[in-house]
């Protein structure tokens, strides 16, 4: 059934999807998280290149484990999903709360009331997680393996 | 390097050597991969690009910060990619007269090119020399004195070959641990390059103007060759997978089918 490396190629898309639109969205785009705010501490520099790193790591990872899943045809949809918005929500709640309020790496906005978008931020990120973990407790029970 | 004396013609002649060289060996080799010839060709011309031309030049790469992150990216980085690609070491060992052949495989058996090759130790080799580059007065000092800068440069192509060498790769490499050990080096060896592109961002090396576009260039312009790092290391896992699946199967006996062939 290839239960775990189903879940873990989702958790590590997850992760990746979730630093990917972190760049893309609110570094490119939005232009309102900052390159490089100078204020931050130097384990907050170190715990954001390491998470830089280790998303690219995971992205690559996650799409070779799905091709060699699908390839000796046991690649799970629904579990991957479940690993998927586990791995999303989880990373984007580390990033709102330990990388931006306990670090203090960067701010989401700069200039603005921090607080609602913190809210808005972390309520998305706890949604994610509490999704992935319920689908892959639904999914568990669906393999018939023990919770 | 520099525009006093000949340093450009020695640049020029080494890379134009380098070129020569691999084609007239793999000429003689028979049905030697021309993708092989290809990828040392264009390693070849990264080196020379970030040696020659506006980016080697002083006053662009020992006083203009960009310029000089750029050499670093196409020399210490792209170049040492694809030359590891080109398997060199393969074409020596099948150029070479059979007891010369012998003498380069014991050499690369030998236990100080195991400690060289290894991954953590070449990574330290190659991003620990960019953090002394960035962050001491060597940066100031290598601006001033050509032969210095000189040998900055080949600490960046010999160590940036070393460390693509001890992750990926077809060329002979039996100390090269395990996949999880490769990655594992590979995330640290990309974090410690990112957290020293926004230290760059935020202060230039000792002695320098200060310039964040070279920070952002430095993070941004590396992701594509740690991307391909990644895929190198994920391919080399899935044709080990596939291979394992191979040994599984009874000879004979038809097995699931795949959707592509390397």
């Amino acid at each position: 059934m290839r239960t775990g490396r189903n879940l873990a190629a989702g958790a590590l898309l997850g992760l990746g999807t979730a630093a990917f639109v972190d760049e893309a969205v609110f570094h490119q785009i939005l232009h309102w998280h900052h390159f490089y705010d100078r204020a931050s501490s130097d384990v907050g520099l170190v715990s954001d290149g390491l998470f830089h790193a280790f998303s690219w790591f995971a992205t690559v990872a996650s799409l070779f484990l799905v091709s060699d899943l699908r390839r000796e045809r046991s690649f799970w949809g629904r579990r991957f999903l479940a690993g998927w918005l586990t791995g999303a929500g989880g990373f984007q709640l580390y990033d709102g709360v330990v990388q931006h309020k306990v670090f203090g790496l960067h701010q989401i906005r700069y200039g603005v009331d921090l607080a609602p978008y913190d809210t808005v931020w972390n309520l998305v990120a706890a949604a994610l997680l509490v999704a992935g973990v319920g689908l892959t407790v639904a999914t568990r029970r669906a393999a018939r393996l023990p919770v | 390097m520099t525009h006093h004396g000949s340093a450009p013609l020695l640049v020029t002649g080494l890379v134009l050597t380098a070129a020569v060289a691999y084609l007239v060996v793999a000429s003689g080799v028979p049905r030697w991969p021309v993708g092989r010839t290809v990828r040392w060709l264009l390693g070849v011309a990264a080196v020379g690009a970030a040696l020659l031309g506006p980016l080697g030049s002083v006053g662009g790469a020992a006083h203009d910060l960009r310029a000089h992150v750029a050499g670093h990216l196409l020399l210490g980085m792209l170049a040492p990619l694809l030359l590891v690609s080109a398997a060199p070491v393969t074409l020596a060992l099948r150029a070479l007269p059979h007891r010369r052949a012998r003498v380069l495989a014991r050499l690369l058996r030998s236990r100080p090119v195991a400690v060289v090759t290894h991954p953590a130790v070449a990574a330290l080799t190659d991003v620990g020399g960019l953090w002394l580059l960035y962050r001491t007065d060597l940066y100031a000092l290598a601006a001033a004195r050509p032969p210095l800068l000189a040998v900055v440069h080949l600490h960046m192509l010999l160590a940036g070959y070393l460390f693509a060498f001890s992750l990926i790769g077809p060329d002979p490499a039996p100390h090269r641990p395990g996949l999880a050990v490769r990655a594992g080096v590979l995330v640290l060896a990309v974090a410690a390059h990112d957290v020293l592109a926004k230290l760059l961002y935020a202060a230039p090396p000792p002695g320098v103007a200060p310039m964040p576009e070279a920070g952002m260039l430095m993070h941004y312009g590396a992701l594509p060759v740690h991307v391909a790092l990644f895929v190198l290391l994920g391919r080399e896992w899935a044709a080990g997978q596939e291979r394992a699946r191979r040994r599984a199967a009874p000879v004979g006996t038809a097995i699931i089918p795949r959707t592509s062939e390397p």
